[in-house]
């Protein structure tokens, strides 16, 4: 269970979202600047709320009331940002491993790097990768965290599109093979569709409906990329 | 063949010794403000970066007198340090000493500018992949400000080395403890028949700083512009 309860002034914008959902892979969809990628900042810990409650499952992350507010790095969070954030003086097999814990084995490294095909890439600088590429290091540094749960940022934002079906095609394959709560932040329809189960629609930072994938699939009037609807 | 006399190259090998030291045993100090200033809001900051800054503003002569009360025979330090055996006025540790805390300002500076041109993104990102405070400035912060880092220490190296005022005042002039390269220059000068070694150790110091602001130069117009995001 997905519980967001998070009330957060940024400025003269005011955030006031409250949904409950027990679905594994929400999107939080709207427009830009509507509050999406500010509740994420806030479910990682990187944006402190006014008042509320933020919980994934068993693991309460923020409350007002209790006075819980774990610092980002005790989250347990796998968070990939838009920007996808790699470390530029790291090679990617030093980006992967930054966030892993000191039990992982070697076998989990192995399996991620597989997964997101990354193999030949490991010795390479964030500078001597494309787009894409990055993208996947940034995905595969988050699930080597083991998190408890995955926040994605847009993550297909700003790619060209061979470059979206290649992440597209891996976050598909993620979503198949990992049992992970995933949170995704996205303004695409077709995005949305391929990878989550639930869409919360967010309007001037509130709630403005709770859908799940085929409700919102059918009040979807105009795609712009149809191929990945029909991919998916 | 060694142009210079034994005395000037005594001169020229305790500056060398006694910037080094002070360079370096400000640097821990001068890193911990920085970060301050680059990183945390507190009460009294501009009065804390003022006073950080006061030996650049102040008459170096002004700066040793002070030093002289507290750290001299007679001064609060200088009197406990007397009697642990670890006097340092009137030696070349008391140089050093002088030397440090002229150059510090610079080091503070140079530093501060590094960190705030680390995008601070990296840093939250390192959290929420499980790092603490210390694994982010070593392994984030401080390799990615290395050529602030650089340019600082060189630039406060010159400092250092033609330092004069502050020192002349604390620990006078004596030939092999305290009479660094300027001082010995000041004294050439002052004797008839000195303008040979005057010019030489003239050179000399044009030299070596003209070598310092040359590594700073080089390290601040390779370093890029990685200029501080605030969280989207």
């Amino acid at each position: 269970m997905i519980e967001l309860d998070i009330a957060l002034d940024r400025g003269e914008f005011a955030l006031e979202l409250a949904l409950a959902s027990p679905a594994r892979a929400l999107a939080l969809f709207g427009h830009s600047g509507c509050g999406k990628t500010s509740t994420l900042l806030a479910i990682a810990g990187l944006l402190h709320p006014r008042k509320g409650r933020i919980a994934i499952g068993e693991h309460v992350l923020f409350d007002g009331d209790a006075r819980i507010d774990l610092p980002p790095a005790r989250r347990e969070l796998g968070v990939v940002f838009q920007d996808a954030r790699l470390f530029p003086h790291f090679t990617a097999r030093e980006n992967l491993r930054y966030g892993m814990p000191r039990g992982a084995t070697a076998t989990a490294f192995d399996d991620v790097v597989q997964l997101l095909g990354l193999s030949a890439l490991l010795k390479r600088r964030p500078g001597q990768l494309s787009g894409g590429q990055i993208r996947r290091v940034a995905i595969g540094r988050a699930l080597l965290r083991q998190p408890h749960a995955l926040l994605l940022d847009e993550p297909l934002a700003n790619l060209h599109r061979e470059a979206r079906m290649e992440v597209l095609e891996h976050l598909r394959g993620l979503k198949r093979g990992f049992a992970l709560t995933t949170i995704l932040v996205s303004h695409q329809p077709d995005e949305v569709i391929a990878l989550a189960d639930s869409v919360a629609r967010i309007e001037d930072g509130r709630l403005a409906a709770l859908d799940d994938i085929e409700t919102f699939r059918a009040s979807v009037k105009s795609l712009d990329a149809p191929h990945l609807l029909a991919a998916g | 063949m060694n142009p210079l006399t034994h005395a000037e190259t005594v001169a020229l090998a305790l500056s060398f010794k006694v910037s080094l030291v002070g360079v370096l045993c400000s640097l821990p100090v001068a890193v911990g403000c920085a970060w301050l200033l680059a990183r945390t809001r507190f009460f009294g900051k501009p009065l804390f970066e003022g006073l950080l800054l006061l030996p650049l503003i102040l008459p170096p002569v002004v700066t040793g007198y002070i030093l002289l009360m507290v750290f001299g025979h007679h001064g609060p330090i200088g009197h406990l340090l007397d009697e642990a055996g670890l006097s340092i006025a009137f030696r070349w540790t008391g140089a050093a000493l002088a030397a440090a805390v002229m150059a510090f300002p610079l080091l503070v500076v140079a530093l501060r500018n590094a960190f705030e041109s680390v995008d601070r993104k990296l840093e939250n990102a390192a959290a929420t992949l499980g790092a603490g405070a210390w694994r982010i400035f070593f392994g984030i912060t401080l390799p990615l400000s290395l050529r602030g880092l650089v340019a600082g220490l060189a630039l406060a190296f010159a400092r250092a080395f033609g330092e004069f005022g502050a020192t002349i005042t604390f620990v006078s002039s004596i030939p092999g403890q305290t009479r660094t390269l300027p001082i010995e220059l000041y004294e050439l000068i002052s004797t008839p028949g000195g303008e040979g070694g005057a010019l030489r150790l003239t050179l000399v110091a044009v030299i070596v700083a003209l070598l310092a602001s040359l590594i700073a130069a080089m390290m601040l117009l390779r370093g890029g512009a990685r200029r501080t995001e605030a969280e989207a």
